[in-house]
């Protein structure tokens, strides 16, 4: 049948310029998309039961403002950002110790969270089921603490492939959709933030 | 290649296009008429404001009726006049990709459509969900519970439950029923398709509904938001009264239990066992309000929230078996003896 | 490839052991492999679900009817829903959207195989957890089984309190699986419709159904996960103490009732959509005319997609809300029919001056048409909120929106299956048993759906074990079942087709329809590798193009 093979037989003319976004750049970005509606989600109940809860400690009562630790993640970003433009120009042990920087100031964060809670739970006594504010509290930063050890995991999954000589120019891509991950999770604790400690005290 | 002829495809559009009218034509005549079939109707509306939802739905029908017909017969007239046929088989028709001007048109005229249905609907919504609580109104508060209705009526010193009394309004001087809706446990929903749209009952979030009943009679209606397991059985029977019935209800409802003598066994039976937990009868020491209160009883049509007529026999089947009457409801088998559940039954029967 | 060089490949095939086929599917990542497992497994679900269906309709034929308790009837009604939604309807659609969507774009597979392969592996396991529910369910006291609570799952009757025991934990669970699966179906759509368009395939230039997949794809990422972040917060209810939805704690009800709504509109968007790219596609290959504005449509498309995530609340007219919230929500419910409407005149726009062929998969889709216009109408109808007050929780809705879902998604997929088989099997369905499929199926269904309405004017509320005789329900409720029965032979003489078919179908070779997309530039069933070599186009219809080299689209656009 004519149609077919005229079609079939028509190659791909590689001098046109027919250029697409990056498939995992496209992927992550709707991955953020998504994950950021689950979030909006936790933040609306968040602010809906602000002031609503009938007993217990209240925000103001027990909440002590993670200033050092919010600079801690903010920085990871900027850290992380580094390492993808290190990596980009081939400088592979700046990019390996920026990438390394990053994960430290992550967990630093994920410490920072640890001790809170621990304070709250045995000093104060608050706990998911102790009121409104405890159930939307530990919800809310607890599912962003998941994702930040979530991203902490394939961190550290990179700086293994990273120090097995495994990564380099190659994989700027890549590691630029990580990234942005990264970003995003930052970008999620500066919301949350607001809402729990400035808003919702 | 098989052509279906015109005739298949009348056929086929006067099925799609009469339905509509076809079956519920057959169907409601069948029902319709006779005196054993209670009106459940939104359509036959009896208050205020039922009559506006009525008033806008006729005006809704009529439009939407409308467009049904135009789009419809384009449809059947673009199927009939342009099918395929032998003569022009194998010829392709003018590749035509679109018209702005049409397209426009038929972007246009819909948003005025919608612009027409949303003020009409707007002015209903605000007159009925805003409209003002006159001195004269009555004041009821309804209580959802798994499965049967609480009725309080704060003013008068009355607690009844699952059939409802409500005066009449006379337009001329209006006594209209203000009822604000809450929840003992899971979501319920105030349904009488004849008085007035459905309100739910939600826990924690207290809601209100009016109505202004223009003639006495019996109006029915059951509760429309899943709750459980005998949610089918939550029935709705609420009693428009005159206004000297109303005043004699009243007066019999706020008296406390009658004092029988001949019944002091079932009342011993009765405040002696769980029953008490549950349930209350004014002047004695029954208070529990997790069920009925059954102070009157017999002043009631029915039982377990319409599931059964309120005779001797569904009296004792309920106490004794209640899964009987009504599987899954919260009413416990009460596991007495004959010779008890005979004098419970003669207490109960005696509280009217 | 053509049939002769498949009939050696089938050769070499037939001497392989079973188990080597069987592991080659299960681990598959090629698109049109998972498409298919899609399909297969949504329609063993459709049989299911349909199968819990017919049993609430014999229990419902006579008032005061003892044919299964009220207990197994609430469960009956609560899978019923779950299953057609979550595991009939999205997988039957993401199966299509999987095997058509890198064809008709000129790729060779989806963006991410996968994670394709892993999203339908979820949404698997999702189904079989919520059906395990009826053997494992348990819990505590003996109560659990399978959930009873509805397909919405409503606070506070799906607290530990209200439902103890398990069954809804399974509901809670399978969901948030196979969510998962449904999110990282919508990220591959997007990323394989941005990213992998062959060369000439300006997004302009794809053929509709590649738009409207994405449009619904975007859709799942913002309307999925707000169910996916209300069932995790159940779930911190149910086994943390906590108290999202506990009303003795201050919690709200309706808090529920706004996250799952938020999810549960635009989620019938995620299914009606589909059956619009389907009907888009069919339309115009059998009118033997290009789609009547095509930018109007895409525009159409994604107007409804961002309108409709702002109308949820149309299912809570009847909760109390203020008269303002009442009035928004009425206006935008109202708005979001004026671009569906667009549509259907785009439709008949399409058929006007056409030369119209009724084959099967036309005869659906124009039995859609006719269907979508009233179920658009019975919406239209209950947006005017007032009327929601008396119509909303009544048989109405059930007999609208089974109108919207059988009466245009099913039909329309009726219409899919007809038109896609021949390219997916190589072989043409039969015209008799299509046709004979097609009659029933109206029958039954206009029995059913349309008189479906009247109860509900009656003052019939839905959910409901049994009814009171007297009502003026009785006999309506009996032709409901009746019709019911009708649809159910109608699928099985479906399922009969599909399967004697595959046997015994004529040859279809490429192009049965002489249809314009890509896909049919391909053989039937396409190979593994779907181009020889990647396509150019240079206008929407590239094989019309190629068949009418004297008068192009390319000239046009």
């Amino acid at each position: 049948m004519k149609a077919m093979s005229a079609l079939a037989t028509q190659p791909f003319d590689s001098s046109e310029d027919w250029v697409l976004p990056y498939r995992g750049q496209v992927g992550m970005a709707s991955l953020i998309i998504a994950e950021a509606a689950i979030f909006t989600i936790f933040v609306v109940a968040y602010l809906y039961y602000i002031g609503k809860s009938l007993t217990g400690p209240t925000p103001s009562q027990v909440l002590e403002t993670p200033i050092f630790f919010t600079i801690c993640l903010l920085s990871s970003s900027l850290t992380i950002h580094f390492a993808g433009k290190f990596l980009e120009r081939g400088r592979l042990g700046a990019f390996l110790g920026a990438w390394l920087l990053t994960i430290v100031l992550g967990g630093l964060f994920m410490y920072g969270t640890a001790s809170e809670w621990y304070r709250l739970i045995y000093e104060h006594g608050l706990t998911i089921s102790t009121n409104l504010f405890g159930t939307t509290y530990y919800s809310l930063v607890g599912l962003h603490a998941f994702h930040v050890t979530a991203g902490l995991v394939m961190l550290s999954i990179v700086l293994i492939f990273a120090v097995a000589g495994r990564v380099g120019r190659d994989q700027s891509a890549r590691i630029n959709v990580l990234s942005l991950y990264w970003h995003f999770v930052d970008a999620v604790w500066v919301v949350v933030f607001t809402v729990v400690y400035i808003i919702g005290r | 290649m098989q052509i279906p002829r015109i005739r298949d495809w009348i056929i086929l559009s006067a099925i799609q296009m009469s339905t509509s009218l076809f079956w519920p034509t057959t169907a409601a005549a069948a029902e319709s008429g006779g005196p054993s079939t209670v009106l459940t109707n939104i359509f036959a509306p009896e208050t205020t404001p039922a009559k506006s939802i009525f008033d806008l739905s006729m005006f809704v029908l009529a439009i939407t009726g409308v467009i049904f017909v135009v789009v419809g017969t384009l449809l059947v007239y673009s199927l009939v006049k342009f099918r395929g046929t032998a003569a022009n088989d194998g010829r392709e028709p003018a590749q035509v990709y679109g018209s702005v001007q049409i397209g426009l048109a038929w972007t246009v005229i819909p948003i005025l459509i919608v612009v027409v249905l949303f003020i009409a609907s707007a002015r209903v919504i605000h007159a009925v969900q805003d409209a003002p609580k006159p001195e004269s109104a009555l004041e009821v508060t309804v209580i959802g519970h798994q499965f049967w209705w609480e009725y309080r009526y704060p003013a008068l010193g009355i607690v009844t439950a699952n059939e409802l009394h409500i005066p009449v309004s006379d337009p001329a001087h209006p006594r209209p029923t203000f009822l604000k809706l809450l929840s003992a446990d899971t979501d319920h929903s105030f349904w009488i398709p004849q008085l007035n749209g459905k309100t739910d009952l939600i826990p924690n979030h207290p809601n209100s509904m009016w109505m202004d009943p223009h003639r006495p009679g019996i109006f029915l209606g059951q509760c429309a938001q899943y709750c459980g397991t005998q949610h089918a059985k939550m029935l709705l029977r609420v009693s428009v009264d005159g206004p000297e019935d109303f005043d004699t209800w009243v007066r019999a409802q706020q008296q406390p239990a009658i004092q029988d003598q001949n019944v002091i066994a079932g009342k011993r039976i009765f405040e002696t066992t769980a029953c008490i937990n549950c349930h209350a009868v004014s002047g004695t020491v029954a208070n529990g309000r997790f069920g009925p209160d059954l102070t009157h009883l017999m002043s009631r049509v029915t039982i377990a929230s319409g599931a059964a007529e309120n005779t001797t026999e569904n009296l004792r089947l309920w106490i004794q078996d209640p899964e009987a009457i009504k599987p899954g409801s919260l009413m416990p088998a009460m596991k007495v003896s004959d010779t008890d559940l005979d004098a419970l039954v003669r207490y109960m029967e005696s509280l009217r | 490839m053509s049939s002769d060089a498949m009939a050696v490949q089938n050769a070499q095939i037939a001497g392989r052991p079973w188990v080597e086929t069987l592991h080659d599917w299960v681990t598959t990542v090629d698109h049109k492999r998972i498409g298919i497992l899609y399909v297969l497994y949504a329609l063993t679900f459709l049989v299911i679900a349909g199968f819990e269906a017919v049993i609430i309709r014999i229990q419902l034929m006579f008032p005061h009817n003892h044919f299964v308790s009220p207990q197994v009837f609430n469960r009956l009604f609560t899978m019923h829903g779950t299953t057609m939604i979550f595991f009939v309807a999205m997988p039957i659609l993401f199966g299509f959207a999987n095997y058509l969507v890198p064809l008709m774009i000129g790729a060779r597979d989806m963006a991410f195989p996968r994670l394709n392969a892993f999203s339908f592996w979820l949404t698997a396991l999702g189904g079989v957890l919520l059906y395990f529910s009826f053997v494992g369910g348990n819990g505590l006291y003996g109560a659990g089984n399978a959930p009873d609570a509805g397909w919405w799952a409503y606070a506070p009757l799906t607290s530990k309190a209200f439902s103890p025991g398990s069954s809804s934990d399974y509901w809670t669970i399978a969901l948030l699986v196979s969510g998962f699966g449904s999110v990282g179906t919508g990220i591959n759509i997007i990323a394989t419709i941005l990213c992998m368009r062959c060369p000439g395939m300006r997004l302009t230039r794809m053929p509709l159904f590649a738009w409207l997949s994405l449009t619904m794809s975007g859709l799942i990422l913002l309307a999925v996960t707000p169910l996916t972040a209300a069932q995790l917060m159940l779930a911190v209810d149910r086994y943390l103490g906590g108290h999202f939805f506990d009303t003795q704690a201050g919690g709200s009800a309706t808090l529920w009732m706004h996250f799952f709504w938020i999810f549960g509109h635009p989620e019938v968007y995620v299914l009606v959509i589909p059956a619009f790219a389907f009907v888009s596609e069919i339309i115009p290959v059998f009118s033997r005319k290009p789609i009547f504005g095509y930018p109007a449509m895409v525009v159409a498309t994604v107007c409804i997609a961002f309108v409709s995530m702002s109308v949820w609340a149309h299912h809570m007219f009847t909760i109390g809300m203020n008269s303002y919230a009442n009035s928004f929500f009425a206006i935008t419910t109202m708005a979001v029919g004026i671009p569906t409407g667009i549509k259907i005149f785009n439709w008949i726009g399409t058929m006007w001056g056409g030369r119209i062929q009724f084959k099967t998969p036309m005869l659906f889709c124009i039995a859609f048409l006719f269907q979508f216009l009233i179920a658009g109408l019975t919406g239209v109808i209950q947006a005017a909120a007032p009327l929601d007050w008396q119509l909303g929780l009544s048989y109405f809705v059930v007999a609208h929106f089974h109108y919207v879902i059988v009466g245009g998604i099913l039909f329309a997929l009726f219409g899919a299956f007809y038109y896609w088989y021949p390219k997916v099997t190589g072989r043409m369905m039969s015209e008799s048993l299509g046709k004979l499929h097609f009659w029933l199926f109206v029958l039954g269904f206009h029995m059913t759906f349309d008189v479906m309405h009247i109860p509900g004017l009656l003052g019939m509320p839905r959910r409901i074990y049994t009814y009171e005789p007297g009502r003026g329900w009785d006999t309506l409720n009996l032709i409901v079942s009746i019709g019911a029965f009708i649809q159910g032979v109608a699928v099985l003489v479906f399922v009969a087709n599909l399967i004697i078919s595959y046997w015994k179908g004529a040859k279809a070779g490429n192009d049965p329809w002489d249809a314009w997309t890509l896909e049919w530039s391909v053989s039937s069933p396409p190979p593994a590798y779907n181009f020889a070599s990647i396509p150019r186009v240079a206008s929407r219809r590239p094989l019309w193009d190629l068949k009418h080299p004297e008068d192009p689209d390319s000239r046009y656009e």
